[in-house]
């Protein structure tokens, strides 16, 4: 088998993976110090026992995060060695940067947080958890830059047969990735939000520490409430972005394939590839997907066919991630306000808390096809515009990459079946008070 | 000096930061099996590496995020060079790293038995692997000038690779010994001893076999015949591992420790001065090398990426300073009837 194949599917198992467990250190990070800060403001031990039973499931889930962002760091040598040459130079500095500058931090912190229960104060215990979740929150924004970078390159000149940094404050202050950075992080908060919230809501179907898991909702409920909401704000003034800044990846995630004024927006449809049109088109109104992308009915919006076929990317696989994350991310927002009108009454509304129970595994699906659409979208390229993902692959042999992908499948598999086990087990035996 | 040169020594010494400070980790995973006889010793040994394990690995990531930056050419060559050597010593990581956390959650022998395997696994072999792979580039890779790599993970197997191999490993027992006779009580704290001192002569004897080859395996000591003030690398290395002995015979645990520390420091910096200015040889062809002058990034990602090392290194050694000062002492009892501890 190809280089390029097998390479692309170990890459994107990988990161696909270890974004499993990102977005909950994200946002568990943050639940969990604000639950530590209430019980040093208040001494309440039952905010005790909450920062111990969530920081519990957060270090299962950190273990998993950081043991599989150690492989991401590597592969792009490993697999990606002509992109790696070409683009070191600038995006090899973001992930040194996130290195020194966050993962440090996180990870000396999270080790005295665990250990350093009795070694330092209450209070200062509680700053290492606020320190731990903004580690985090840097190591996201180094990441999403070197991201950002690859959707949409700035700053750089080509000398040398590589790219080579020239400004570093464009590279920094990329709009694409602060975009990519805001809808991410709100991203991780709403996963973490449905998280704590689906597993109350399991302990209050069974009427167990009624007042820890309904203190534990209601905080989360918040969160989620918010960022929900916020999540969808960045996500159009994303895609407004996207609009202008990569025109193939707009295209093919509304698998539109004539360039027209006011363009119209499908709410369903079945693309046809070969023959660049939709077979079935289900729901089109008219101007919405000029408003979308330009805030303007009229607006011209470009057609697939008019790039070249070998510049556009899987118009299918966009178009549905694209769909699902968006009817997704109004779920949210829908069923985040109907709990904020049951938030007193929790125990009597036994639908909304099985819903919200079932609700846990959509964000991550949500999050994982966001990434989907912005990765598969951006092909061919893997540097928009500048590399083609065919040109960046390592001239290593295939039966290393075939050895290795399945090893990752392997190990990977059973890790996060023993992961998602354990935290199961452990969000089903609930909290224990000393 | 300029920047390529500051990078160049830079670049060595993370990664000699990262065999100090992960290098006791890897050691005492690697005698876990011997040394601990029940599940009170084997919990006391991860519980002594417990909280500094993670921060002492991200030195490995950053060892490798900082030849991305400073070298992206000798990052894309020999990662995808050593592409299996490396995916394996990953995949140890891996398992080493969730076992940590896994072991104690579930009370079941065999549950525990797997993750201790794990842990073994996961430290010798990474443990082996750099000690051959850093061997391997000191005496010269296989590669053409298109950075393709004409060989397999066995063409690294070679003796000097294997030699590395076991230096490797010996100074990182050594090492994890030490530190676990410095956290350790009782019994466990007399095996470590013992072990540590049983230890030393063939640290001792490996060192030197691996000196001699190295001049026959190698043209790591043309820097030094060109400069002869450098043997005082070697020596300082010489008398820190003697250090080890006479510190350890004085029940001096943590001087000993700080001695095979330096010892480290100096077996490392013995390649990588030998090295220099190469710093991922070609076997095939001197001119196909790839050296801090002909693979490093731009003057202007060299000044940025300096700025960001001078500032955030120290910080963060400070931290990490701070944080092996507070949970400093022996592990007790006590220590493992918290709810967190491993
Ligand atoms: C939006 C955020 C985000 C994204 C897009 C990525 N990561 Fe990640 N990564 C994190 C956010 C994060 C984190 C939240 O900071 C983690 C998760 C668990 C943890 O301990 O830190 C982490 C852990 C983590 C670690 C372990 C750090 C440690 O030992 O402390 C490494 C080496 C990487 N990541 C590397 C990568 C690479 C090379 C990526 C790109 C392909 C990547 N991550 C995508
Ligand atoms: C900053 C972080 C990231 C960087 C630098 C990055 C970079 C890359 C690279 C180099 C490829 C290989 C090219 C290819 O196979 O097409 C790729 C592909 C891919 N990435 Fe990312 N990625 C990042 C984050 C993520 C995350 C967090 C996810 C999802 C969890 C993700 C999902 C994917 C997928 C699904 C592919 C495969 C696309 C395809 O094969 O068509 N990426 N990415
Ligand atoms: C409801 C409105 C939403 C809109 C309009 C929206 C829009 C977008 C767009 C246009 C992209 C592609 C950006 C790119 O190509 O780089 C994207 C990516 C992404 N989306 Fe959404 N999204 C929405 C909801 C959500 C929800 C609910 C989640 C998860 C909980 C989510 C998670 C992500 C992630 C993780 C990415 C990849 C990272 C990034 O590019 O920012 N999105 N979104």
């Amino acid at each position: 088998m190809d280089v390029l194949l097998l390479s692309r599917l170990q890459f994107a198992a990988a990161t696909m993976f270890h974004f499993l467990f990102v977005p909950l250190t994200l946002g568990l990070s943050v639940l969990v110090a604000i639950m530590e800060t209430k019980y040093v403001k208040t001494g309440d031990e039952t905010y005790l026992a909450m920062t111990k039973f969530w920081g519990k499931l957060f270090l299962i889930n950190f273990s998993l995060g950081i043991v599989t962002g150690i492989t991401l760091e590597f592969q792009f040598g490993t697999n990606w060695s002509r992109y790696s040459a070409f683009v070191g130079d600038i995006f090899g500095s973001l992930l040194a940067i996130e290195a020194t500058a966050a993962f440090f931090l996180e990870s000396t912190l999270i080790g005295v947080w665990v250990f350093g229960w009795k070694k330092i104060s209450k209070k200062a215990h509680a700053i290492v958890m606020w320190l731990v979740a903004a580690a985090g929150t840097l190591s996201a924004i180094w990441i999403l830059m070197a991201n950002g970078w690859m959707q949409h390159p700035v700053g750089y000149t080509i000398r040398n047969g590589r790219a080579e940094l020239v400004d570093f404050a464009a590279v920094v202050f990329n709009k694409f990735a602060i975009l990519e950075f805001f809808h991410t992080v709100s991203a991780s908060y709403v996963l973490a939000a449905f998280f704590v919230m689906g597993i109350s809501a399991y302990h209050l179907l069974k009427k167990q520490h009624i007042d820890f898991f309904t203190r534990s909702f209601k905080i989360s409920l918040v969160f989620g409430l918010i960022f929900s909401i916020l999540v969808v704000i960045g996500g159009d003034m994303h895609g407004v972005h996207v609009a202008k800044i990569q025109p193939t990846k707009l295209a093919a995630m509304e698998s539109h394939w004539e360039t027209s004024k006011r363009a119209p927006l499908h709410l369903f449809a079945i693309p046809d590839e070969k023959n660049e049109k939709n077979i079935i088109e289900i729901g089109s109104i008219p101007g919405i997907l000029s408003f979308l992308g330009y805030h303007d009915f009229n607006a011209e919006v470009k057609g697939l066919k008019d790039f070249p076929a070998d510049e556009r990317p899987p118009v299918l696989i966009s178009f549905i991630s694209f769909r699902t994350m968006v009817g997704l991310g109004a779920y949210f927002v829908l069923i985040t306000i109907i709990g904020m009108f049951l938030r007193n009454r929790l125990i009597e509304s036994p639908l909304f808390l099985k819903v919200m129970f079932l609700s846990i595994p959509l964000p991550y699906i949500a999050i994982e096809l966001g990434w989907v659409l912005a990765e598969v979208g951006r092909q061919p390229w893997i540097v928009y515009g500048l590399m083609k993902t065919s040109d960046a692959v390592s001239p290593i042999a295939g039966s290393q990459v075939l050895t290795s992908l399945i090893a990752f499948i392997l190990v990977y598999g059973l890790l996060g079946a023993v992961g998602f086990y354990l935290m199961a087990a452990t969000a089903r035996k609930g909290p224990v008070f000393n | 000096m300029d920047l390529q040169a500051i990078w160049f020594f830079l670049w060595g010494l993370l990664w000699t930061l990262f065999f100090i400070t992960d290098g006791f980790d890897f050691g005492i995973g690697t005698l876990y099996p011997f040394l601990g006889k029940d599940n009170h010793d084997k919990r006391i040994m991860i519980n002594s590496i417990g909280p500094l394990w993670d921060g002492n690995e991200v030195w490995l990531i950053t060892a490798g995020g900082v030849t991305f930056a400073a070298f992206p050419l000798v990052y894309a060559v020999m990662f995808s060079s050593l592409y299996s050597a490396l995916m394996l010593i990953l995949f140890a990581l891996i398992l080493r790293g969730v076992s940590f956390e896994f072991r104690g959650k579930v009370d079941s022998p065999i549950w525990r038995k797997i993750w201790d395997t794990c842990i073994f696994v996961g430290s010798s072999v990474p443990a082996i692997l750099f000690g051959v792979t850093f061997a391997n580039i000191f005496k010269g890779i296989p590669f053409d000038g298109n950075g393709v790599y004409h060989g397999t993970l066995f063409t690294l197997l070679n003796p000097y690779g294997l030699l590395g191999g076991v230096l490797f490993l010996l100074l990182f027992l050594e090492h994890g010994a030490l530190w676990l006779a410095i956290k350790s009580e009782g019994d466990l704290h007399e095996r470590a001893r013992s072990t540590a001192n049983k230890l030393w002569p063939l640290v001792l004897a490996a060192a030197v076999i691996f000196l001699i080859a190295s001049k026959f395996a190698t043209s790591l000591y043309d820097n030094y015949f060109a400069h002869p003030a450098l043997f005082l690398v070697i020596l300082i290395t010489v008398v820190a591992l003697a250090g080890v002995k006479y510190f350890l015979t004085k029940k001096a645990f943590f001087k000993a420790w700080f001695s095979s520390a330096l010892t480290i420091a100096g077996a490392t910096f013995f390649g990588i001065i030998g090295l220099y200015p190469s710093m991922f040889p070609s076997s095939i062809n001197p001119e196909y090398s790839l050296t801090a002058g002909n693979a490093s990034s731009s003057p202007l990602t060299l000044k940025i990426m300096l700025v960001v090392v001078v500032i955030f290194v120290p910080i963060v050694i400070a931290y990490q300073v701070w944080a092996y000062n507070l949970f400093k002492g022996k592990v007790t009892k006590e220590d493992l009837s918290y709810d967190e501890a491993y």
